[in-house]
């Protein structure tokens, strides 16, 4: 008989081929290859030697970070050589990062944000240059690091290395350690570009031996400066939302560990809580411990005692010496700059948090929020995990179980807290476009676009309430979903859907306190002027830092 | 440029005989408003110059509750609108009314 004989099976194919990637470096670059310090015109050599057709490639766009010399260089590998990679990446910040499809190099894409890029993005993927597999959180896609979208080669970006190839990521450590850790212990390659090599680094971020491969940069990575608001542009009915979002919601359930979405709304709250709040005796009774950005704007309140602790996804420009003075509240390294991390912060806006409050673009009916307007693929980023119920939540806090105990109407049921989560819009956002829609955009944009789901930045179910101008709806108190149509018709203004509210059942609603309205809230209208603003402009900002902030130059104008 | 004309009868608060008080500015995302007393005519009179065309449902149910808060008697308001929301439309006049409402007798 002839039975034929089953191969042995193989079980080190990715560490056989990842000896292949780094022999075809040691050869095509001889004796410039100096231990894994790469010279900076070989960068692309590098590429085309380490990646393979049809690679998971991780570039690191963060939102903040950019590993932009490694961006560039993907752009100018050979394409007969190096084609159909699948980048997997949380950021798409940089006109290069499209550029790699635009010119034959990558085909797929999974990624979470896309902020500045999002127009050209629906265009290309429009065009059929883009096969988008899924648009993420950071979270989900980090997570799937580590399942199915193992990175085979990661391109990051560090602040310096040594000899040996350990990174110092500085303040903006973001998401470098999550890419390298999946893409290493996969036996993929990490591939790093420093701002400068340097005998010793100031402290270890990333071990060598996680690093493939080090190359200079001849600039430093850029930094976007994406959480700094000038103060000189927060106005009056940012003031007056501000007060009601202090009043209302956070000295109601003494909100006391939380997130702020970027924005000129939670940007006025930071800004009105050494004023308005400490004249409510709110110290040391709310906002004590963050996860944030450091935002310039958080300076008065840290100054004046507000604020205990505050870990963050990345870093702000400017603020670096800020932080280095104040290591009781920042998270620093024993050098004095700041460490960040992006999966951890997630985790804690995630779980450790009891509030998040964010503004939109638009809201429907039901409570469902979405920034995706047409022609444009904007992604998530990290506000669906920070802006949602966390199922897996199980310990207690006072902040917790009061919005739990609201939202539950069947006393039966087993006790459970729930996570405060606050819509925060003006009824009209400029040029007159209503904040409040009978239908978001986003399901129009995911029928052009082919995609499996509407791009739902956070689902109505999760959102606990929704302040406007004209007042707060708590939805935890709605019973119902025609209750819930109006609480929120009944602070949409003078939009189309407000004024189709049912002004009896408005009415009713505000009696029960579902409602509120600034003077139910024992606030006067005309208390919410600009004076209230514990800094009024980005000088203002300096000032309190004792001079230690040192803002981008866009934003100085003396 | 739109202009539109508003007229609301029936106010309780005579609000002739005070200095003309001007609040805001003509800047982009704000208005200016002016109230004048307005002896001849007891009607609540509004005068809405604006940037922003096809919004003269809203501006109407603005003014009908502007009206039903303060509801004046002969007075003249005049509005020149950058392009403000609501919002700052509703503060505004409800500022340019408290400092009429201040403002000397003549």
């Amino acid at each position: 008989m002839n039975v034929p004989i089953a191969e042995a099976p193989v079980w080190n194919r990715r560490i056989t081929a990842l000896k292949h990637r780094h022999e075809r470096v040691a050869s095509r670059l001889g004796p410039r290859l100096r231990g894994k310090v790469v010279p900076t015109d070989g960068v692309v050599a590098l590429l085309e030697e380490v990646i393979e057709p049809g690679d998971r490639v991780c570039l690191e766009g963060n939102n903040q970070k950019q590993a932009d010399f490694l961006a560039r260089a993907l752009t100018d590998v050979d394409r007969t050589r190096i084609h159909d990679l699948h980048m997997v990446q949380s950021v798409l910040a940089l006109p290069e990062h499209l550029d790699v499809f635009e010119r034959g190099i990558a085909t797929r894409l999974d990624f979470s944000f896309s902020g500045p890029q999002a127009g050209r993005l629906a265009k290309l993927a429009g065009a059929g240059k883009i096969a988008i597999g899924a648009i993420h959180t950071y979270l989900e896609l980090f997570g799937r690091y580590f399942i199915d979208l193992t990175p085979n080669v990661a391109l990051v970006a560090a602040q310096s290395a040594d000899r040996e190839g350990n990174l110092y990521t500085g303040p903006n450590t973001e998401d470098t350690p999550v890419i390298a850790e999946a893409t290493t212990f996969a036996s993929g390659v990490v591939i790093a570009q420093v701002n400068e090599l340097v005998e010793r680094v100031p402290r270890i971020d990333i071990p060598s031996d996680w690093v493939g491969f080090v190359v200079e940069s001849p600039r430093p990575h850029y930094i976007e400066p994406l959480f700094t608001r000038d103060p000189a542009r927060i106005s009056e009915i940012q003031v007056l939302m501000a007060m009601m979002a202090i009043k209302g919601i956070y000295a109601e359930y003494g909100v006391d560990r939380l997130n702020h979405g970027i924005g000129f709304d939670t940007a006025a709250i930071e800004l009105l809580l050494p004023t308005y709040a400490e004249s409510l005796g709110l110290r040391g009774k709310i906002c004590r411990h963050w996860a944030l950005n450091p935002h310039p704007t958080l300076i008065p309140a840290i100054e004046a005692g507000f604020v205990e602790s505050v870990h963050s996804f990345g870093s702000e420009l400017g603020m670096e010496n800020y932080i280095r003075a104040r290591p009781d509240v920042f998270f620093t390294g024993h050098d004095g700059s700041m460490r960040s991390n992006r999966a951890f912060c997630q985790t804690a806006g995630h779980y450790a948090c009891d509030l998040f409050i964010g503004s939109t673009l638009q809201i429907d009916l039901a409570g469902n929020s979405s920034t995706a307007t047409l022609g444009r693929i904007a992604g998530f980023g990290g506000a669906p995990n920070m802006g949602s119920d966390a199922r897996g939540r199980r310990h207690a806090s006072a902040t917790w179980l009061a919005a739990g105990r609201e939202a539950q109407w069947d006393k039966r049921e087993a006790p459970r807290g729930r996570k405060l989560v606050v819509q925060v819009v003006e009824t009209f956002r400029e040029h007159m476009e209503p904040a409040f829609v009978e239908r978001l955009d986003a399901w129009e944009l995911a029928e052009s676009a082919n995609m499996a789901l509407p791009p739902i930045m956070i689902y109505g179910e999760d959102v606990t309430h929704v302040l406007t101008e004209e007042g707060i709806a708590n939805l935890l108190l709605c019973r119902g979903t025609a209750e819930r149509e109006q609480a929120i018709r009944g602070v949409a203004g003078y939009t189309a859907v407000g004024l189709a509210r049912d002004k009896r059942m408005v009415d009713d609603l505000r009696k029960r306190g579902v409602i509120r309205r600034p003077e139910d809230l024992g606030i006067d209208k005309r208390d919410a002027t600009r004076d209230l603003l514990a800094a009024r402009s980005i000088k203002d900002l300096v000032r309190a830092s004792g001079g230690l902030y040192d803002p981008p130059k866009r934003f100085r104008n003396w | 440029m739109e202009h539109l004309h508003f007229a609301f009868e029936g106010g309780r608060v005579n609000a002739e005989r005070r200095a003309a008080q001007i609040v805001g500015v003509v800047a982009s995302g704000n208005l200016e408003v002016l109230i004048e007393s307005a002896p001849a005519d007891p009607a609540c009179r509004i005068d809405v110059n604006t940037a922003a065309n096809g919004f003269a449902r809203i501006w109407e149910a603005v003014l009908g509750d502007f009206f039903e808060r303060h509801s004046l008697s002969h007075v003249r308001i005049s509005i020149n609108d950058a392009g403000a929301t609501p919002a700052i439309v509703t503060l505004r006049l409800d500022q340019a009314v408290e400092s009429y409402a201040r403002g000397r007798v003549r």
